[in-house]
């Protein structure tokens, strides 16, 4: 991205510090009264959420953070997104596929949305397909979808048994050597880990990013 | 075996010896061992082989097998296993809807669930703040119990005087008012069936020699508002965009949730009163927020309750290590704090004269692990915990998880007997 002007700084550092009645505005006008590129806008509103993951990695940040900023992307993305004119390429390429789900009988879903919104603005595409899912949907959406990584979720204990089944039935299906399998919630350890399977597991969306990322990498190293 | 029971001699000097040790711990004393708790919610269904459904309706039964594991496992207390399982009667009669449970909304075999939602919008803090009855009553309870519903066509109380009582009585005669009305009086006659199974319930147990580990619940001003008005994001969002006013409800909850809770504590007679911890843990606020937002009003009611002379018992859920040198401001032997995963060697050292301890064998492993690993985590506590001084009432993190093969429970007890008599 070509050098920032004092606006477009002042846009970054407004979202990435939380000042969202001073940055939802200032993005509204940049969109509706100077026209600026949509794309641009929103490429400016990733830098921000960049600051915002680097942040959280780094203590200064917490999940109200991640949820008000993901909340000011998304209300940014509302006007910019219908001002996008659709041309070759305008889409950034994604770092790889994610399909996330809450497994079968838990009905939690805040640490999953927190780890799908992570994944997002660090690049990567992601498929939600929300809570109590059951083992066949997984598999369903695996042969549809075809992820890189399966993210599991959980937050009652019962959720060891159902992502040990998940996993056992992604074997089944003949698709675990396909997909990287990561596990996060309430209770989850290393002796879930091994009890269910999963390649790794994780105890914050930043894992799960830096799970994501490893492999993505160790992927395209090989 | 539902009958009530008279204490033997015998009965009431074990009574006597088990509470001792508790309170010994709170009054951080040295009891004679090291004492061990039974809390279970849907465990009980598993041990006693019936459904999670049939847990919540079937109140015999339900005694029956609360009452078994007691006596089996002769904990030094145990927890109220009966109102925390079965209120599905009671549940269903009030149309409560912001838990699905089985039979209503999850499987006949699994454990109820809560539903986070937003109860309250954000634009509402006003109406909650400037009247909290008249709120309920047109608002938040017809949102989250369907008996309720008729309600929001009561009058707005305060201002009615003189005539403008006369006609402001009117709404009483609607149908749909009347309707409530009908629904919530059925209801309450299930809780009153209810509640005397639960204290039928307690008098044998406490007849045969144990006591209850705690009476009343209660709830952090905190996550009285994140859980059941605004929401996990809600309330998220609110630390930014709405301060002032949640700092306002914050400090006006820990006031009518003191008062209340004392109420409830007065009723069962217990001075015990646990207190289940959503929020505080590390990974979901700064340092900052949770001294400006969470602590202050939980610390508040927490002294509240000690002045009425009551023992607060919050468990503590997740991760809280970084929590632990702000928490330790309450006046000692005065507390007992339950820890999930924050782990109990480090909370020793940091809380040791201040609180007696609670917990917390992983359920990873008292679900997956061997009745051996369970030996080594109970070997763990006491050689670095209880054998050092801390005050340490042995538990699961969070109960027994729903899951846990009974040998696991069986190698908890017995480890306890073995390396703190």
């Amino acid at each position: 991205m070509s050098e920032l002007n004092e606006r477009e700084r002042q846009l970054i550092e407004w979202l990435a510090d939380m000042r969202e009645d001073d940055a939802l505005p200032l993005a509204k006008k940049m969109l509706l009264e100077d026209g600026i590129d949509p794309l641009h806008v929103l490429g400016l509103c990733r830098q921000a959420m960049d600051i915002v993951g680097k942040r959280f990695e780094e203590g200064e940040y917490f999940l109200p953070e991640l949820v008000l900023a993901g909340e000011m992307l998304e209300l940014v993305g509302a006007i910019a997104k219908p001002l996008i004119k659709l041309g070759p390429g305008g889409e950034a390429k994604k770092l790889g596929k994610v399909l996330i789900g809450t497994v079968h009988g838990d009905l939690h879903d805040i640490g999953k949305n927190i780890v799908s919104f992570m994944l997002d603005i660090n690049g990567f595409e992601v498929k939600d397909i929300g809570v109590d899912v059951p083992v066949k949907t997984f598999i369903e959406v695996i042969n549809d979808y075809q992820p890189d990584v399966v993210g599991l979720s959980g937050f009652l204990t019962l959720a060891f048994d159902s992502m040990k089944e998940t996993i056992a039935a992604i074997d089944n299906a003949g698709l675990r050597n396909k997909v990287h399998i990561m596990i996060g919630g309430g209770q989850i350890d290393e002796t879930v880990r091994s009890y269910t399977g999963a390649d790794a597991f994780g105890v914050n969306a930043v894992e799960a990013v830096n799970l994501c990322r490893g492999w993505m990498t160790a992927g395209a190293a090989a | 075996m539902n009958a009530p029971l008279t204490q033997t001699p015998d009965a009431k000097a074990a009574y006597d010896a088990r509470w001792s040790r508790i309170m010994d711990c709170v009054n951080l004393k040295q009891p004679d061992r090291m004492p061990a708790v039974l809390y279970a919610t849907f465990w009980l269904a598993k041990y006693g082989g019936i459904s999670c459904k049939e847990l919540m309706y079937d109140y015999d039964k339900t005694k029956a097998i609360a009452e078994r594991a007691v006596l089996e496992f002769e904990p030094d207390a145990c927890g109220l296993m009966v109102l925390a399982t079965a209120a599905g009667p009671s549940l269903e009669a009030i149309g409560f809807k912001q838990l699905q449970w089985p039979g209503h909304g999850v499987g006949d075999n699994q454990p109820f669930q809560y539903l986070d939602r937003e109860y309250m919008k954000p634009e509402e803090y006003d109406d909650f703040l400037f009247d909290p009855t008249g709120f309920y009553l047109q608002k938040y309870l017809p949102r989250v119990a369907s008996a309720f519903e008729g309600l929001d066509q009561l009058p707005v109380f305060p201002g009615l005087h003189y005539f403008r009582l006369i006609s402001g009585i009117r709404a009483f005669a609607k149908p749909a008012v009347r309707e409530s009305f009908e629904k919530l009086v059925k209801a309450a006659e299930e809780v009153e069936r209810f509640s005397a199974h639960v204290d039928a319930w307690i008098q044998r147990i406490n007849a045969l020699g144990y006591p209850l580990v705690s009476g009343a619940t209660a709830v952090s001003p905190y996550d009285f508002i994140a859980d059941y008005f605004r929401g996990a994001t809600g309330m998220m969002k609110d630390l930014y965009r709405n301060r002032e006013k949640l700092l306002q409800l914050l400090d006006k909850a820990s006031v009518f949730l003191t008062r209340m809770t004392i109420a409830n504590a007065k009723a069962y007679n217990h001075p015990i009163i646990m207190i289940p911890i959503h929020w505080a843990p590390d990974a979901f606020m700064s340092q900052k927020q949770f001294q400006d937002f969470w602590w202050p009003p939980f610390r508040k009611m927490m002294i509240g309750l000690i002045d009425a002379g009551f023992v607060p018992m919050p468990l503590w859920e997740a991760d809280c290590t970084k929590r632990l040198e702000i928490i330790k401001d309450v006046p000692p032997g005065k507390c007992i704090y339950w820890f999930e995963r924050t782990d109990m060697v480090k909370a020793f050292e940091v809380l040791g004269d201040v609180v007696a301890l609670r917990g917390n064998l992983s359920p990873s492993m008292m679900t997956t692990g061997k009745p051996e690993e369970v030996d080594a985590a109970v070997k763990h506590l006491v050689d670095h915990v209880w054998n050092k001084g801390g005050k340490l009432i042995l538990d699961c993190a969070f109960g027994l998880p729903d899951e846990t093969p009974v040998e696991n429970v069986r190698a908890m007890f017995d480890a306890a007997r073995k390396y703190a008599s």
